[in-house]
């Protein structure tokens, strides 16, 4: 009687060890394909904001993807500013969207940072278009506004703000 | 009876082919060794190797100091500031790094005007070379001189026979290392500083790079030729293979698991053929 | 693979798919009923071990493809980020490179055992022919997979090897100029390289294919040389007989893979190819990989450029015709006392060869190189032939089976002399 037990337990000792052998062998062909240690490195991008004059955007690339980096207007921040935040498609107020921009504690409303990826499919709005001025995406008809908050179309997220911080007075860290 | 025989016969064929093999292959090793030939480094023993070899992070840190004040005036040394700080080697801190980094001016661009500009170094950025192009270092050095991230593993010596059949079964890995010590201890002649015991050939481009005193260490570490280049080589050979200690954690591992499985397979096994012999076989 | 079967699956499901496309049946007649004879030893387990390595490869591989750069000026560095960034790149990027060399040990061992127990025979010549064929396109993989990591031996060994073509008279000049893509072997040779070496290990699964095929036709030869007479007494399933000892040893042998990878992962390699390519300046020795060493000290053991290339290709090709260099009717090496004396003066003087290979050519290695030379050649042409019309073999066994009782010794039969009545 004990020698069936034996063999049994033989048997699920050494299919026990064929499944953590395949399994630890297929681990490193999957993370392989994560993002390697040089970019993960990558961290952060500076940028000379002294260039860019008001009402322009400048576009530049961090971690492979557009930044853009707009000069707003007075009367752009202030219309911004004074949209009912609760009927937007991704509710955020125009002060969330802008309190990196500050410098030696003083805001610095007229610099807005966003990714400039939209959330929709991920195409690269143009902006100073569509009927909010912010930015318009080509692909799908998306529409944002000069704070980056979507306002219509299909993409379901304002663009993406990222991390980033104004060292000195015209000098901006991205990441 | 035929079993037998047959061992016999796969016995005999082994240790003739290893007799035979060693007589006629040993003698012309031999005759190889000609006057003109360089001496064999002899075996350091160094922190990292064998099975569960470690790098020395002091000893690692002391001779990245070496590169950083002797070698890496004429040398490229092709790695990121930021491998510096990773797991299984020198082990410095994130902010020493960035502080590293920022000591060194690296080129970048082109800018939005279109022209190259300097900047702080940063963790990401490889450590910048003292020449332009390898042109630049050839014309103001004579030669230029063989890039350093790989150099450890790059450079090797002639075990010959049979000492190579045995080295994989000692892992004996650290010819590189032990090639390097040598060669920095190499410059016997006074009066050439140009020749080498152990440079293939004896004529070799860069004058004797290191002597007794030139590196000031911090830790009380002897500041003699030798105790310079053994650092400077386990640096080299640390960043000629830098995921080492991980390879051979991982290494035991496996091993542990392998050896148990195949345990487990040979006992199944085992018991699978138990019924088999010169009979029908009555299961499955 | 060994013709209709009577498989029936045990679900509806199962039933429904398999009067459509019989592949179950096909994995069962060959994988699992499939008959052994039941006194193979570990030898043939290699051809199993072939199997996984290569597999092995073609995972390994197709995950370093997705980093690798086929760019002459990026090649090099592209390999260095792998060693050093990518998430367990050292490990894939030394699993891939000693791979290729387990695979050839295995294979090496394979075609011993082959020669030695007379695989080659009929009916079995056509499964022999396969396997020369899988030998050369794996030569071929190889060789273009060392030459991606453009290391200083990469590029010399490409230059090297492709200017054997060059012997040609008249087109060889061509021939090489158009392999290369240009004037010398760069970057137009690298990237075709790339393309070949990701294409060929799918062309070897191919031919393995034909190879497991025919051996399923023929059946598996056995280290006593004679055929099976009775499926019943002379042979085991498949499963789980030969699966479970091939699964063994193949573990075993990842244990010795494991052991060259995580130990000493460079031993295989050449300190050379961590030089990036230099077209201005050549090793001092030009070194191919271990396991085209005996082929390599034949090439230059001719002192004539043509008459070195055709001797290598011939030393390769003549495997090809041993089915009927051969002329003894015993087809185990274990019944032929005089056969087993050539046949590992045989096995030395190719590792004689293989040493010789790496030596640079010059006064006593040229000497013995051109004698184990002579040897080679003259194994398959002149000893094989005539051996067989001289040699007395000794005893055949009746059966396979009979070939287990004799081996198995006296406790076997002294325990089925215990046990007489389970056998009626």
């Amino acid at each position: 009687m004990a020698e069936p037990t034996r063999r049994d337990f033989l048997y699920i000792a050494t299919g026990a060890a064929a499944v953590v052998g395949v399994g630890s062998v297929a681990w490193p062909l999957v993370s392989q394909m994560n993002p390697d240690a040089s970019t993960l490195a990558l961290a952060s991008t500076e940028v000379d904001v002294s260039s860019i004059a008001e009402d322009s955007i400048l576009t530049v690339k961090w971690r492979g993807k557009p930044v853009f980096v707009r000069h707003r207007t007075a009367k752009e921040i202030q219309e911004a500013q004074s949209v009912a935040t609760a009927s937007l498609i991704d509710p955020q107020s125009d002060q969330d969207r802008v309190k990196q921009s500050t410098l030696a504690g003083k805001a610095r409303p007229e610099w807005l940072v966003v990714i400039g990826v939209c959330t929709h499919l991920g195409c690269v709005p143009l902006g100073h278009q569509g009927d909010y001025d912010g930015w318009f995406c080509p692909c799908h008809g998306s529409q944002y506004d000069p704070s980056g908050r979507v306002r219509r179309g299909p993409a379901p997220k304002n663009l993406e703000v990222p991390t980033y911080a104004f060292t000195a007075d015209t000098k901006l860290t991205i990441g | 009876m035929t079993f037998r025989t047959h061992t016999l016969g796969w016995l005999t064929a082994a240790a003739a082919s290893l007799l035979l093999s060693a007589s006629l292959l040993s003698v012309p090793v031999s005759a190889q060794e000609g006057a003109h030939e360089q001496p064999t480094p002899a075996r350091q023993s160094w922190t990292f190797a064998g099975p569960f070899g470690k790098f020395d992070r002091a000893q690692l840190q002391r001779g990245f100091q070496v590169y950083k004040e002797v070698c890496s005036n004429c040398h490229s040394l092709s790695i990121p500031f930021r491998t510096l700080a990773q797991p299984g080697g020198p082990e410095y801190s994130e902010a020493q790094i960035k502080a590293l980094a920022a000591s060194y001016k690296v080129k970048d661009g082109p800018n939005e005007a279109g022209e190259m500009f300097e900047r702080a170094g940063r963790p990401s950025d490889n450590f910048p070379w003292a020449f332009a192009n390898e042109q630049a270092a050839a014309a103001a050095l004579g030669k230029s001189p063989p890039e350093m991230n790989l150099l450890a593993k790059a450079r090797k010596y002639e075990r010959g026979f049979p000492l190579f059949l045995i080295d994989p079964f000692i892992q004996y890995q650290e010819l590189g290392p032990d090639y390097i010590y040598a060669l920095l201890n190499g410059y016997s002649k006074a009066d050439d500083p140009n020749y080498n015991d152990y440079y293939p050939g004896h004529k070799i481009a860069m004058g004797a790079p290191l002597s007794d005193g030139v590196v000031t260490y911090t830790d009380g570490s002897p500041q003699t030729l030798q105790q310079y280049a053994k650092d400077v080589a386990s640096f080299l050979y640390w960043a000629a293979e830098p995921s080492m200690e991980a390879r051979k954690k991982m290494g035991f591992r496996v091993m542990v698991f392998l050896i148990i499985f195949a345990g487990l397979l040979y006992f199944t096994k085992k018991k699978v053929w138990a019924d088999v012999h010169g009979d029908a076989v009555t299961t499955h | 693979m060994s013709g209709p079967s009577t498989y029936v699956p045990k679900s509806a499901l199962g039933r429904w798919f398999e009067s459509r496309l019989p592949i179950g049946g096909l994995i069962h007649s060959s994988f699992v009923v499939y008959p052994t004879p039941k006194n193979l030893n570990y030898f043939w387990a290699f051809g199993g071990i072939l199997s996984l390595m290569l597999v092995a490869q073609i995972i390994t591989g197709v995950v370093l493809a997705m980093h690798y750069t086929p760019e002459a000026t990026m090649a090099f560095s592209s390999v260095e980020n792998i060693m050093r960034n990518v998430n367990y790149g050292w490990l894939l990027r030394y699993l891939h490179a000693n791979g290729a060399s387990m695979f050839f040990f295995a294979v090496y061992v394979h075609i011993f055992r082959g020669m030695f127990y007379g695989s080659y025979k009929a009916p079995r010549e056509v499964l022999w022919i396969l396997g020369v064929i899988i030998f050369l396109l794996m030569m071929a993989t190889a060789f273009m997979g060392y030459v991606l990591p453009w290391g200083q031996m990469s590029f010399w060994g490409a230059t090297v090897i492709t200017n054997l073509f060059s012997a040609l008279p008249g087109i060889g000049e061509p021939i090489v100029t158009w392999l290369w893509g240009g004037y010398s072997v760069d970057n137009p040779t690298l990237n075709r390289f790339f393309a070949l070496h990701y294409l060929l290990p799918f062309m070897i699964v191919g031919v393995v294919i034909l190879h497991v095929w025919a051996l399923h036709v023929t059946g598996q030869n056995n280290p006593a040389g004679v055929e099976v007479k009775s499926v019943e007494r002379d042979t085991v399933p498949f499963t789980p007989y030969a699966t479970i000892k091939d699964a063994f040893a193949m573990v075993v042998f990842l244990i010795l893979y494991s052991w060259f990878v995580f130990y000493v992962p460079n031993y295989l390699g050449d300190a050379d190819n961590y030089i990036v390519a230099n077209p201005l300046v050549t090793p001092a020795h030009i070194v191919p990989e271990w396991y085209f060493l005996p082929f390599y000290a034949i090439l230059r053991s001719i002192p004539s450029k043509l008459g070195g290339v055709i001797a290598m290709f011939g030393s390769i090709a003549i495997l090809a015709f041993l089915p009927w260099l051969d002329t003894s009717k015993i087809r185990s090496g274990r019944f032929r006392p005089l056969f087993q004396i050539f046949f590992f003066g045989f096995v030395i003087a190719a590792m004689g060869l293989g040493y010789l290979g790496s030596k640079p050519p010059e006064g006593a290695y040229v000497i013995a190189g051109r004698l184990l030379s002579v040897y080679y050649f003259a194994y398959f042409l002149v000893i094989l032939p005539l051996l067989g019309l001289f040699e007395t073999p000794r005893t055949l066994p009746a059966t396979i089976a009979d070939d287990v009782l004799a081996k198995g010794g006296s406790a076997i039969l002294a325990g089925a002399a215990q046990a007489p009545s389970t056998k009626g």
